[in-house]
């Protein structure tokens, strides 16, 4: 494995190391970076957690693509040796880590935290929806935050750091088509979508539907999205 | 760095957030996590939430208690239990008024399935009683639960490892913590304390949980000479995917996968002849261990298959995607083609922080309670749970006894002023780091939590005897006089994880401690804690929890008794 290193306290340019390490076809990446660690190199720094692709902690760049270490498996690449580096749209902070905050400051961007004016629980009874109506967000659904998407995003990458990204706009999607918000509130948030590097930043390369690996079609999430908004506030556009 | 806040909580699973949430309608809340909240381990609960709201058939709140109680092989506290089944109905409107996506039926409500030891009249037959979000509750409930948080502005503090509690007197104010990312000392200084720390998978060798459950919580308690309570019980979920331990839920069985041995036989009928595949999960891992043990596993080996074969591929894409794309990944196998090898791995522990229905951490065997600290969730025992907890009632426990913390954290802090901060609380995390970060001795942490996770498996899993219990206690005791002779190779203070995780294998020893010394003392067979030199339950001498203190260089064992209110102990069958 050739493994991207850099240590802050040490280091003034970034290099990378060669580890060999004995593995079954089956065995994940991070089962490999776990040898790496427990075994000859105790101070290799990357994040896990849950190891079976549901936390999404271990996003990093498998052989130039973002994946995550738990969910490719050595069989899955047909390449002798692994490259292993950190995915790209954030600060590298050590080895394979990088700042999450940026990331985390796009979902807070789309403003999840809309007061909620749907919430009444006065009621007592839950609020209806149709199978039909469910389905529609049940893509956004399956995100778990592992940013492989942002770091593939060619837009990010290459053109405007600040555009929102698809993480933050699947997030959006989420709640702009869910039956159950009342109109103010999916008016409001497609409002946000449509501030300054919002999702008319989107270019559909569609990088973010190839590499995420909960398969999510982010790109056609966002198209949707788009045309809601069209519909919405640009009817004569269409 | 101090921070001072009305609350905080440590570990941001469900528990941890609804407790939050709720304490943050009017007080300043803290959230410090040793994992990016959102990786906490609730993400990967699967098959659902248990509530009897009767959307597809008859349910009722006493049935949902009966079948816990029972379920817990009769060692929970009805008064609490009670509690959990009649909150459970309006906690589920309220995470869908919150915003949480479930699964719906067709008539627009939503959907409930079966899930094991959940019965309608009192055992009678499966209930539909597990809402759910396709097989991905769990993340489901924590995206909602996250995002409402920062709607009310609980600020997070992630990647900060806790190393301590802090007492004012006899009040806890605060936790002292670092930051993982520097080793800097992180004071968190606090009216009230919730810990909200999960579980411990992690010492054993093959668990559903993530890295993180390591058992901090528990540790933490004990180093503040704080019990734990029932701590033998550890539950092993029948259906881990074969050597790796991945979590294939319950509701892979309730949409109709079916347990086969070696011969194709469908062997739990054999077991619990009413409830068979759906029986609650001490007795199917019991049951698919027996068969390997006697030679009826597949092709000689030590698994079982889950077929789910009759399902067919489209209900599984439908109701089990998540469970499905894993079979792909980490087997190469279609679900709907081939069987799944599986057996039990460690999954729960019903044990944990001793609370009331209200989260204060009790003290003592009676009702004494220790000011300023909270525990909630897994690392709670309120206890709801027993000597085994039934599928979907994690998740609930989570949410009704997150939601009761944070109204008695709230009224805690109403009437508190801000304890005074002991004075060496910046120098206890820095303490720790270094003298660690000094150390020279030639033991690795990597070697001797593999030598644990190792001996808690062979000596302390599913099947206990008295023997292997003192051995394993003997070596859990030389374990603690190795990882006193540690020595780090990494000296660095950027995200240096040998660090974390020689602080988490002290953790994980305690724990484990914990766990095999209350086992050794309990000589009878109940719920999880078989004893195959007691193999009957014993309820004449038995019926009762375990508490273990810290005492000296060991552990001390206490008794307390148990709540009965409405269901008498009876022959457990299914």
């Amino acid at each position: 494995m050739k493994i991207y290193r850099f240590n802050p306290e040490t280091d003034h340019e970034p290099h990378y190391d060669i580890f060999f390490v004995e593995a079954n076809p089956n065995d994940r990446i991070l089962d490999c970076l776990n040898k790496v660690r427990w075994e000859q190199d105790s101070s290799l720094a990357y994040r896990m957690s849950c190891a079976h692709g549901v936390c999404g902690s271990d996003a990093v760049n498998i052989n130039g693509l973002p994946a995550l270490a738990c969910q490719k498996l050595i069989k899955d690449d047909s390449a002798q040796e692994m490259l292993i580096e950190p995915i790209k749209f954030s600060l590298i902070i050590k080895d394979l880590i990088v700042d999450m905050e940026p990331f985390f400051n796009r979902i807070k961007a789309i403003q999840p935290n809309l007061p909620p004016k749907t919430l009444d629980s006065s009621t007592g009874t839950e609020r209806l929806q149709t199978v039909e109506e469910r389905s529609r967000i049940d893509d956004a659904v399956k995100c778990i935050l592992c940013g492989c998407c942002v770091s593939a995003c060619p837009v990010i990458l290459e053109q405007e750091q600040r555009f929102i990204g698809p993480v933050a706009i699947l997030r959006a999607q989420k709640y702009i088509f869910d039956s159950r918000a009342t109109a103010n509130d999916t008016i409001e948030r497609m409002r946000v979508m449509e501030k300054p590097y919002g999702i008319w930043g989107c270019k559909s390369y569609y990088m973010c539907t190839v590499v995420c690996p909960k398969k999510i079609k982010v790109t056609e999430q966002i198209l949707k999205t788009k045309k809601k908004i069209i519909q919405e506030f640009h009817p004569k556009s269409e | 760095m101090i921070h001072q806040y009305d609350v905080v909580v440590v570990g941001g699973g469900i528990a941890g957030l609804y407790t939050a949430l709720t304490a943050a309608e009017h007080f300043r809340v803290a959230v410090v996590s040793k994992v990016h909240v959102t990786r906490s381990h609730s993400v990967a609960a699967q098959g659902g939430v248990a509530a009897s709201l009767g959307n597809e058939e008859e349910d009722h709140l006493e049935w949902h208690m009966y079948d816990t109680v029972k379920g817990s092989d009769y060692l929970a506290d009805q008064e609490a239990v009670e509690i959990l089944a009649k909150e459970a109905p309006n906690a589920i409107i309220n995470l869908e008024h919150m915003g949480v996506p479930f699964t719906r039926n067709i008539q627009g409500k939503i959907e409930q399935r079966r899930f094991g030891g959940h019965t309608r009249g009192y055992g009678v037959a499966p209930v539909k009683r597990a809402c759910y979000v396709s097989d991905r509750t769990g993340r489901a409930i924590m995206d909602t639960l996250y995002d409402r948080c920062q709607a009310m502005g609980v600020d997070f503090f992630n990647e900060v490892f806790a190393v301590q509690l802090l007492f004012s007197g006899n009040h806890c104010c605060g936790v002292a913590g670092y930051d993982i990312a520097n080793c800097k000392p992180q004071v968190f200084h606090a009216k009230a304390v919730v810990l909200a720390t999960g579980g411990c998978g992690k010492i054993y060798k093959t668990t559903s949980n993530g890295f993180a459950s390591t058992g901090d919580g528990f540790a933490l308690a004990l180093d503040s000479l704080i019990p734990l309570e029932d701590m033998e019980f550890v539950q092993f979920h029948p259906t881990g995917i074969f050597g790796l331990g991945i979590l294939i839920s319950e509701a892979a069985r309730a949409e109709g996968g079916i347990l086969r041995n070696g011969s194709g036989e469908r062997f739990m009928e054999r077991y619990a002849p009413t409830l068979k595949d759906l029986a609650p999960r001490d007795i199917v891992s019991r049951a698919i261990l027996t068969e390997i043990q006697e030679g009826r596993g597949v092709e000689g080996k030590d698994y079982v298959y889950l077929d789910l074969r009759e399902i067919g591929k489209e209900l599984l894409n439908q109701k089990l995607p998540e469970i499905s794309s894993f079979i792909e990944t980490y087997l190469g196998i279609a679900a709907s083609e081939k069987p799944i090898p599986v057996a039990p791995t460690c999954h729960y522990m019903m044990g944990g922080i001793p609370t009331d229905t209200a989260g204060h951490v009790l003290i003592d065997d009676g009702k004494a309670f220790l000011p300023g600290l909270f525990a909630v969730g897994e690392c709670a025992c309120v206890s709801v749970h027993g000597a085994n907890r039934l599928g979907c009632n994690s998740l609930i426990d989570l949410v009704v006894f997150g939601r009761r913390t944070g109204v008695s954290v709230a009224d805690h802090v109403k009437e508190k002023v801000l304890p005074a901060l002991p004075q060496q609380a910046e120098s206890v995390a820095a303490d720790k780091i270094n003298s660690l970060l000094d150390s020279s001795g030639n033991e690795r942490v990597s070697v001797l939590r593999a030598a644990l996770q190792c001996l808690m498996t062979e000596k302390c899993s599913v099947f206990r005897n008295n023997d292997g219990l003192k051995e394993a206690l003997e070596m859990i005791r030389q374990l603690e006089k190795r990882l006193a002779n540690v020595g780090l190779a990494n000296r660095s203070k950027v995200f240096n994880y040998e660090l974390q995780e020689a602080l988490e294998f002290g953790n994980m020893l305690k724990t484990a401690e914990a766990i095999v010394f209350s086992a050794l003392q309990r000589k009878e067979s109940r719920g999880a804690h078989y004893r195959s030199d007691y193999p009957e339950r014993n309820d004449a001498e038995w019926l009762m929890h375990t508490l273990v203190y810290a005492a000296g260089e060991g552990l001390e064992a206490a008794y307390k008794p148990i709540s009965i209110t409405r269901f008498a102990p009876e022959k457990r069958r299914y």
